[in-house]
């Protein structure tokens, strides 16, 4: 189980700042989701986080800075599904899950025997056997997106982190992605951080909320805490109904302004 | 099962080093003098050691196949290789299926290198203990690609390919305007430099064969090294590092190697276009595009492809020689197009 801190996070593109000052502690199995809309710096977070693009402050994995890591030990550390993944037509999924073993395979070395059983272990558990020898460009967006979650759990790292993993699906396939992920993080105790667009799934699976707005933090916490009709109002500027069920579940239902 | 993808490379690879084997074989048997054909590979035997058999070959008709065939086709061999494991490394690391082994300026760099000798006083060279052509194609060559590098990553700061490859673009204009200039001033070296710029392989000696031997065994053991990591930048800039991979180190280790390799193979043979874009590609077609399987097999198809294409460039308009830039693109793009149609279909 592995915690990650991120300490006072900044990122800025050119003369724009993306993302300012973000620090949070999410705890060792913990599910934290980064809503709000679009530009607010969702993206840019998870995209320090994982070290793909230049930042200040600090990403610690168990109290441990990751960029004093080498570059094999932190994709080791934290996987990485991006939201919009790139996908090389003529890859069979199983080659492209394989992908995922490359943290452990040495640079000029290829993926051992048990790298390759692992894969298969992980194709058969997610049910994708179907897909393996199928290239990528004759699959559905449900298919290509369970390969890419396929892919980031071969990594085994104990950090998941997803941008936007359904927007590409409908309904049934939105919530078979996140049971999936909810799954492994109950089996495996990921710590996982993800940016959600549907306000209602976001609340359903994450065990706390960070609202960020023009880069910054606006309001964190439970669901209830943070999915709040006037909250939701002034920084996305809509008009929405709150509906909380009996069992706690929150749905966001969107009302017509006239 | 991950098992039948290495057991169909490695069919692909043993039919692969027939073919090498074969073109081989066939290069040093055909050609417009020396022994009849069928008594090449008995001569080849009988000088082996404890081997004697009589091959009715003439002295001097052994030494048209050891001094001049042999060297041409090995010379072949080694450029057509190189050119085409370079131009797959290429495509790999930018991440472009138009992409050949000329693109970040090592033919314009050369060609400029080869002008430059013609025009200062190329007769005036004959003497030298070392022939300064090839030298200056080499240094031409890599100092283009240096160029390319410097500004590409200067102006273009963080990973993007792109800067690099504009940057290629860039210098490459330039430094054939530089050439053109130079071959306005000197009308009259304009033959000599045309004929170097659509290659060739007639006058390969074994020094020429020896000198560029290092940098192909050198390079192209780099460029194989890296198959299973071009691989994995076949996801992007992006997911490659997400996944571990230190993709600024590889890009620059590949383009190192690779221009190393193709500034060695343009110095001795000159600008032999379409082999390193084609090659990689009919490989593609043939069996499947990961790199493990495309890097090796362009090794040897550009290999066989090269001693082959030189072939009719030898009889066809003897004594005088069609360049072998002119075969490569004369005989392989029907060949490519009919490779790509059949596949289309098969589809």
């Amino acid at each position: 189980m592995t915690s990650l801190a991120l300490e006072n996070v900044s990122v800025s593109y050119a003369r724009r700042q993306a993302l300012v000052g973000f620090s949070d502690l999410v705890k060792p199995g913990e599910w934290l989701c980064l809503i709000g809309p679009n530009g607010a710096g969702k993206s840019s977070l998870l995209r320090a986080i994982v070290g793909t693009t230049s930042h200040t402050g600090r990403v610690l994995i168990d109290g441990v800075a990751l960029s004093s890591r080498p570059q094999r030990r932190r994709a080791q550390l934290v996987a990485y599904v991006p939201q919009t993944p790139v996908l090389p037509p003529d890859m069979t999924g199983r080659e492209y899950v394989l992908l995922g073993r490359n943290p452990f395979v040495s640079h000029f070395g290829s993926e051992a025997h048990h790298d390759k059983s692992f894969v298969n272990d992980i194709l058969a558990r997610l049910d994708l056997e179907s897909l393996a020898d199928r290239k990528l460009a004759n699959l559905s967006g449900g298919e290509r997106q369970r390969l890419v979650v396929a892919r980031a759990i071969a990594q085994e790292a104990p950090v998941l982190l997803l941008d936007e993993p359904t927007s590409a699906l409908d309904i049934g396939h939105q919530q078979k992605a996140l049971e999936l992920v909810d799954k492994l993080r109950r089996e495996h105790g990921l710590t996982v951080v993800s940016a959600m667009h549907d306000l209602t799934l976001a609340g359903t699976y994450a065990d706390r909320l960070s609202l960020i707005h023009e880069g910054h933090v606006v309001a964190s916490g439970t669901p209830t805490e943070v999915l709040r009709a006037e909250t939701l109002a002034e920084f996305y500027g809509v008009s929405v109904n709150v509906h909380t069920e009996p069992d706690g579940a929150i749905a966001i239902i969107p009302r017509r302004s006239s | 099962m991950v098992t039948t993808i290495g057991r169909s490379s490695r069919w692909w690879f043993a039919i692969g080093i027939a073919a090498l084997c074969v073109a081989l074989l066939a290069g040093v048997m055909i050609g417009p003098a020396g022994p009849t054909w069928w008594r090449v590979p008995l001569v080849f035997l009988d000088k082996l050691p404890f081997i004697t058999i009589d091959s009715g070959v003439s002295t001097s008709e052994w030494l048209i196949v050891w001094q001049l065939r042999t060297p041409r086709v090995l010379l072949a061999a080694l450029v057509g290789a190189m050119l085409s494991v370079s131009g797959a490394s290429y495509q790999g690391v930018f991440r472009n299926p138009l992409v050949d082994p000329y693109l970040l300026g090592v033919a314009a760099g050369a060609g400029l290198g080869a002008t430059f000798v013609f025009t200062v006083n190329r007769a005036g060279t004959s003497g030298w203990l070392v022939d300064p052509l090839p030298l200056a194609a080499f240094i031409g060559g890599l100092l283009a690609v240096f160029v390319t590098y410097v500004v590409g990553t200067a102006f273009g700061g963080d990973r993007s390919s792109t800067t690099l490859v504009l940057a290629g673009v860039a210098v490459t204009s330039l430094t054939t305007a530089l050439q053109t200039f130079m071959l306005q001033r000197n009308t009259d070296v304009v033959r000599q430099v045309y004929s170097w710029i659509l290659g060739r392989l007639s006058t390969a000696t074994w020094d020429d064969v020896r000198l560029v031997v290092p940098y192909v065994v050198i390079s192209t053991t780099a460029l194989l090294l890296h198959r299973r990591l071009l691989d994995v930048l076949r996801v992007g800039d992006d997911e490659a590092s997400a996944l571990g991979t230190n993709v600024r180190r590889v890009r620059l280790v590949v383009v190192v190697a690779a221009t190393l390799g193709t500034a060695a193979a343009v110095a001795v043979s000159g600008l032999i276009g379409f082999v390193g874009i084609v090659v990689p590609h009919a490989v593609r077609l043939l069996c499947g595009t990961s790199y493990r399987v495309v890097l090796p097999m362009s090794l040897f198809v550009g290999a066989a492809f090269l001693i082959l294409a030189d072939i009719p460039g030898r009889i066809l308009d003897n004594p005088a020689e069609t360049p072998i830039g002119v075969v490569t693109a004369f005989l392989g793009a029907p060949f490519f197009l009919l490779l790509l149609r059949t596949r289309q279909v098969a589809r």
